[in-house]
């Protein structure tokens, strides 16, 4: 079904300005632009979410794991943009799943039986989370948020909030390794063999790298073809 | 159905077992043999760029498709089973090499006794120390018979382990092949604890290599880089032995033998007790009958049996008579875990998957049962599997229930990379109540049955569980620096959506005797000679240790028998 284009501003300076997406096989530079107020805009095409979604989710993942004195969080990372790729793409139409009827209900020995994709469990849930959502004061989105804690689209989207914050950025999240910075994470070196047995009761923190930079190619995410 | 030509060998499977069967037939004979895999066409060199934890192990880029095929579950034969729609328990593999692809590489030879179980128990303990409704039976063949095959299979496979310093090993004709890989930070300390406490720890034997290492085969494979993406994942420096590292480089030097990817085999074909081949389909839906002098069933243990029940040969299992073989004693593990906190960042992103230390004191019957109401035990272990950021942010320690917000996100910062797992990896005896049977209700992608599995934990496991994780928790509790500790709560029912391995077993088993076995020791088909069945589905019950190398040591004691008997003169090994 064709769709509008629709995208999501940020704050340049959350993402360094200088982010390469690398899904779908091609790279995308974006530059930076400047609105009104004087701050870097970045114009990101979102290929699921339309502009309204992808703000509500954008305020959920910042309450779920929120920008504070501790650090970072699902905002700078641009989880919202990891979640919009995985839900254009092949997990979020199920792609993993066995997806036979009949639906039935099970136990939960037999895990999650349900008819509903990401992509229909997101568009329910931000429905009732509400369009104003993004406008709420926090108190008032945590309430929102402590009442569906248990749908499939709250767990869901917790996962995809840590998801977002800590994969490799060729995903579209841990925006400028961002979230391997703030716990330390240094990403996938080839070697450690020099280092295993040390650094005993120290933390040994070595510059986060990405799987681009450290094989020296850009890497294209899995897109479900196996 | 485009008919191909004949073959001397078709074998189903191109992982462990289907390709070490290959390269020694490849090797052994000039006949031609052709291998059919389901999955794709993997090498070393696709692991060069597949560090990637969502990919590979969040997404499970490497395992089955479960969206084509997946099995079904329910706990008694009375319940109504539903199929897995995402995977869980198990992590069947797929393309070349299948699961012994993304394994952990732990590499554990079973005990004498474990051969000869039942025998065992009843000789030591009496028959009424048996739980109610078991199946436990002895394997048709004792440790000295295998013994040569685990010496030739951690000879070709490189494990990496320290003879002798397990005081519960089994006699061993030769060293191994290469030393103990580094045990890391955590596994180092939970070792000085086990000593003290009057354990015996000792380095784990894998399957990954210390050092560099030329097989006997001529197969030479680099060292561990401690990279920290293993389990789950290929290794890009070929140091984790892997079918494509090891079997691969062989089979590439020998013409009589073929390799087709996307082959889903869906029947064997049978006619007066002889196998005459199987007919497979392509990714394009396209079919095709390829036959065969000598069928090798070599996938994993599920689809193993699958494919006997839809192809109609042998009696299913009927738990209501105990009658039929096909599908009987299906087992999985009494796994189990301890979940350490300790006061310093443990630098977890670092590791290899088997590197680390183990402790056999409270194995199998390495200690005495009499004054226990079970039998069986667990090997206790820890590894330094490599830890990645998805999979371990916001561990907790008990005590601390917040799962988002500002508060989960500082204590989840603050317990960051300081937890470690000890495994906790227990028998699972069989039973009349635990078996694999078609589904009747959903079918994979091709329209065929999906394989139903029934299992549920007895008492035996509650009761082995409830022994051993309290002690661990004790023993995890005398490591240096430790915080807080987090034992696995009792069991309550057979929990199909939590990761404890994917050693099924049973479902095809192997014995002396044809009346309570499928195949005989030497996995040949009592009823039809010219089947041969591979793998874990051989397996009377489960016994304590990881099966892949006793799985490479049977198919290699088969290839023998195959090469220096059977091609000679076809007909029963046994």
């Amino acid at each position: 079904m064709p769709r509008r284009r629709q995208f999501l501003c940020v704050v340049a300076s959350n993402v360094g300005g200088g982010l390469i997406f690398t899904l779908g096989g091609r790279a995308v530079h974006l530059a930076a632009q400047t609105n009104q107020s004087g701050n870097n805009l970045l114009r990101i095409r979102l290929r699921f979410f339309n502009q309204r979604q992808a703000s509500v989710v954008a305020a959920a993942a910042a309450r779920i794991f929120p920008s504070d004195a501790a650090g970072p969080g699902a905002t700078e990372a641009n989880v919202v943009i990891y979640i919009d790729r995985q839900l254009a793409g092949a997990y979020g139409r199920d792609r993993f799943r066995y997806t036979h009827p009949p639906f039935q209900t099970g136990l939960p020995e037999q895990g999650y039986q349900g008819k509903d994709t990401p992509r229909k469990s997101y568009i329910d849930g931000i429905r009732s989370l509400g369009e104003d959502f993004a406008a709420l004061p926090p108190d008032a989105q945590d309430a929102k948020l402590k009442q569906i804690e248990r749908t499939r689209f709250f767990q869901l989207l917790r996962r995809h909030v840590i998801e977002g914050m800590f994969c490799d950025p060729m995903h579209g999240g841990n925006a400028d390794l961002i979230g391997w910075q703030l716990v330390g994470f240094p990403g996938p070196y080839m070697s450690w063999a020099n280092d295993f047995d040390k650094h005993d009761g120290a933390p040994f923190r070595p510059q986060p790298m990405s799987l681009a930079q450290i094989v020296g190619h850009p890497v294209t995410p899995w897109d479900g073809e196996s | 159905m485009k008919k191909l030509r004949h073959q001397d060998v078709v074998i189903v499977g191109g992982g462990w077992t289907g390709l070490m069967m290959a390269k020694e037939l490849g090797a052994g004979t000039a006949l031609k043999i052709a291998v059919l895999e389901r999955g794709k066409r993997r090498k070393t060199a696709d692991y060069h760029a597949a560090m990637d934890e969502l990919d590979y192990a969040v997404r499970l880029r490497m395992m089955e498709d479960v969206s084509k095929v997946t099995f079904t579950f329910r706990h008694t034969s009375r319940d109504r089973a539903l199929p897995m729609r995402q995977q869980g328990a198990v992590l069947p593999g797929s393309g070349t090499g299948g699961a012994g692809e993304h394994w952990g590489g732990s590499a554990r030879r079973l005990r004498p006794e474990a051969f000869e179980l039942r025998t065992h128990y009843i000789n030591r303990y009496g028959a009424a120390k048996l739980p109610v409704g078991n199946l436990v039976q002895d394997w048709g063949l004792s440790y000295s018979e295998i013994e040569p095959w685990y010496q030739r299979a951690e000879q070709l496979m490189g494990i990496s382990g320290q003879a002798g310093a397990n005081p519960f090993d089994p006699p061993r004709s030769g060293p191994y092949p290469v030393p103990p890989l580094k045990a890391g930070v955590f596994p180092t300390g939970l070792a000085e604890a086990a000593r003290a406490l009057g354990y015996h720890p000792y380095p784990a034997p894998s399957a990954i290599l210390s050092q560099a290492y030329t097989n006997p085969d001529g197969v030479a494979r680099a060292a561990c880089q401690y990279c920290g993406y293993c389990d789950r994942f290929g290794c890009m420096v070929g140091a984790k032995s892997q079918p494509t590292n090891v079997a691969m480089p062989v089979i590439a030097r020998h013409k009589n033998v073929t390799i087709t990817h996307g082959a889903a085999v869906r029947r064997i074909l049978h006619k007066d007790g002889r196998a005459m081949g199987v007919t497979w389909v392509d990714q394009r839906g396209l079919e095709y009958f390829q036959p065969a002098d000598l069928v090798i069933l070599a996938s994993w243990t599920l689809s193993n049996v699958r494919l006997l029940l839809l192809s109609e040969i042998g009696e299913p299992y009927d738990p209501a008579t105990g009658r039929g073989l096909v599908g009987r004693s299906l087992t999985h593990q009494a796994s189990g875990g301890v979940l350490v906190f300790t006061d310093k960042r443990l630098n977890g992103f670092m590791g290899a998957a088997s590197a680390g230390i183990a402790i056999s004191d409270l194995e199998c019957d390495n200690f005495d049962h009499g004054p226990v109401d079970f039998l069986g035990g667990a090997y206790i272990g820890a590894a330094t599997p490599g830890q990645g950021p998805i999979g371990s942010f916001g561990t907790l320690p008990p005590g601390l229930d917040v799962t988002w917000g500002a508060s989960w996100k500082r204590a989840a910062l603050e317990w960051y990379d300081r937890s470690a797992r000890i495994i906790v990896m227990g028998d699972h005896l069989s039973y009349k109540t635990n078996y694999l049977s078609l589904d009747h209700t959903y079918r994979d992608a091709y329209g065929d049955r999906l394989i139903c599995m029934t299992m549920d934990w007895t008492g035996n496991e509650r009761k082995l569980r409830a022994h051993i994780v309290p002690k661990v928790a004790a023993l995890a509790r005398q490591i240096r620096g430790v915080q807080h500790v987090r034992a696995s709560a009792p069991y309550q029912s057979y929990d199909a959506t939590v990761y404890m391995g994917t050693h099924l077993q049973g479902g095809a088993i192997q014995g002396s005797d044809p009346d309570t076995s499928l195949v005989n020791p030497w996995l040949q088909s009592w009823k039809m000679p010219n089947l041969i069945v591979l793998g874990g589905s051989a397996f009377p019950q489960n016994v304590f240790a990881n099966p892949t190398l006793t799985i490479v040591a049977q198919t290699l004691r088969t290839a023998d028998a195959l090469v220096q008997r059977y091609f000679r003169s076809p007909g029963p090994l046994a």
